[in-house]
């Protein structure tokens, strides 16, 4: 198992570190995808990664998120591709990431003069700086500068059982030694909130959390999509609260230290929430459409890494952050071994324990921190996905250690 | 695992559940070790389903992941299959919704 100070993290101006140094490229409106989207198919496996955000009307919640993603930890430069006319406010993107003291180049495609001039500059400047990132330093990273988030994603009725709660065992490891650990997806805890509540640290944040689940039940209720459903019974599931729980025990043991919205960052080790259900009334549809969007905001909270838990069999990875698969179907898992990282569903087969899978998933997370490839990675999996949301900011009162 | 001697078909989530859950199909009539207790069941408990791992009285919590999943409903006896016919859940709603038309269920 790595120890404490064999961790090397890539050191970026604000301090934080990367456990990767990847180049991106990203497209402020779907008008400048293919332009994007060509410049980096010319650098397979050479760590050039495309995210971008469609719409072309303003969005300030996208505006938050690709700030957040252009200036992680683990992206050490940054090309923007603009078409020219679209409403994003490309200075400042721009503008953010030269403070945050990596390489930026911004290119509009109607100035530069159509795709081939366009793909051909972009192509010139990711080259010379590919070569200019090589001799990137890194420094000594302790384990308490991790973060990392987890993730469902086609679950099943063995989630709840194998994989979920082996999570949460490799999360007590992590914030046990201070590392940040993020779970999300607030509409999976309803029936628990009263439960997660008596793990806040303060009293106030304990009422946040009642009321974080309470926007979510209201949100996905008026989107008429209910959680416990006729099929969770003929699976084994009896209430509410059971189903959730299932979901709820990726969170592990901790205390909770505070709410998070996408692209806040924690202002501490230890538990996080995150808070993917907009503020407001309903507009612009689903919370999140797919399991990549809520990966997309682990990563803007500054997730180095992301714990993916799956029974169906989800293939995903993501742009920026390495997933790491936790199958907790044994027979999923053989069908899709090249795709998973670890087999939860040994417990299933008596092969194995929650403890051990718990230790099993945290030594998966070091090596990975430490360089090597996950599954999804090895695949070439970089998906990234960003839609219209609106947040108002957390109040202070969720985050109460900041 | 800690607890004393437990049939391998059956996981305990957490030490303090008063239910494990099946991880293979137990058929009717099968003899089982339940923390250290030598049982028999009286029903098919199907994968991913409950059973009760000490006697458990009627109104007490149901435990699993440590936690109230809800109550009995009736005295549920060790080695029982626990599901909807003897528990329910707890959860009240805290939150209300809006009784208004237009977020009526088109159906």
């Amino acid at each position: 198992m790595p120890r404490d100070g064999e961790l090397r993290g890539y050191l970026r101006q604000d301090g934080r570190k990367g456990i990767r140094n990847y180049l991106v490229v990203c497209y402020l409106v779907e008008c400048a995808h293919h332009v994007a989207r060509a410049m980096v198919a010319c650098f397979p496996e050479r760590g050039v990664h495309l995210i971008g955000f469609g719409g072309c009307y303003p969005n300030a919640y996208a505006a938050r998120m690709l700030t957040s993603l252009c200036t992680h930890p683990n992206v050490g430069a940054v090309l923007l591709v603009s078409l020219g006319c679209e409403s994003f406010d490309r200075a400042a993107l721009e503008k953010a990431i030269r403070q945050s003291g990596r390489p930026v180049e911004t290119l509009v495609i109607q100035h530069v003069g159509g795709t081939r001039k366009t793909i051909e500059q972009g192509r010139a400047w990711i080259e010379s700086t590919l070569s200019a990132m090589e001799p990137s330093p890194t420094a000594a990273m302790a384990t308490n500068e991790l973060v990392i988030g987890t993730v469902c994603g086609g679950s099943d009725s063995t989630s709840g059982i194998t994989a979920n709660p082996a999570i949460g065992r490799a999360f007590d490891l992590l914030t046990a030694q201070n590392a940040t650990a993020i779970f999300e997806e607030t509409g999976e805890l309803i029936g628990c909130e009263h439960i997660m509540a008596q793990r806040a640290v303060t009293a106030a944040l304990a009422e946040d959390l009642i009321a974080v689940v309470a926007k979510a039940a209201k949100y996905y209720a008026t989107l008429e999509h209910g959680s416990f459903a006729v099929g969770n019974a003929e699976g084994g599931l009896t209430t509410q609260e059971e189903k959730s729980m299932g979901a709820y025990s990726k969170s592990g043991s901790a205390k909770i230290c505070g709410i998070l919205k996408p692209g806040d960052i924690p202002p501490t080790g230890g538990l996080y929430l995150l808070d993917i259900v907009p503020d407001g009334p309903v507009r612009f549809g689903f919370p999140n459409i797919n399991d990549n969007a809520e990966i997309a905001e682990l990563i803007a909270c500054g997730s180095h890494l992301i714990l993916f838990s799956t029974g169906r069999g989800s293939v995903v990875g993501s742009a920026i952050a390495p997933v790491i698969k936790i199958c907790a179907n044994p027979q999923t898992f053989r069908r899709m071994a090249e795709d998973m990282d670890i087999n939860a569903g040994r417990i299933l087969e008596g092969k194995a324990t929650l403890d051990e899978l718990g230790r099993e998933i945290y030594d998966s997370l070091m090596a990975t921190a430490q360089g090597k490839q996950s599954a999804s990675e090895a695949l070439g999996h970089q998906e990234f996905v960003l839609t219209y949301k609106y947040f108002e900011p957390a109040g202070p009162s969720c985050l109460p250690l900041a | 695992m800690s607890q004393p001697v437990t049939d391998a078909r059956l996981l305990f989530l957490n030490p303090k559940d008063n239910v494990c859950t099946a991880i293979a199909a137990i058929p009717d009539g099968t003899m089982l070790q339940i923390s250290g207790n030598t049982v028999v069941t009286r029903e098919n408990i199907p994968l991913g389903f409950k059973i009760a791992s000490c006697n458990i009285g009627t109104a007490e919590s149901v435990i699993k992941y440590g936690v109230s999943i809800g109550s009995a409903t009736r005295d549920i006896a060790i080695g029982e299959l626990v599901h909807l016919h003897n528990m329910r859940s707890d959860y009240l709603p805290t939150y209300t919704l809006e009784r208004d038309e237009s977020h009526a269920p088109r159906r």
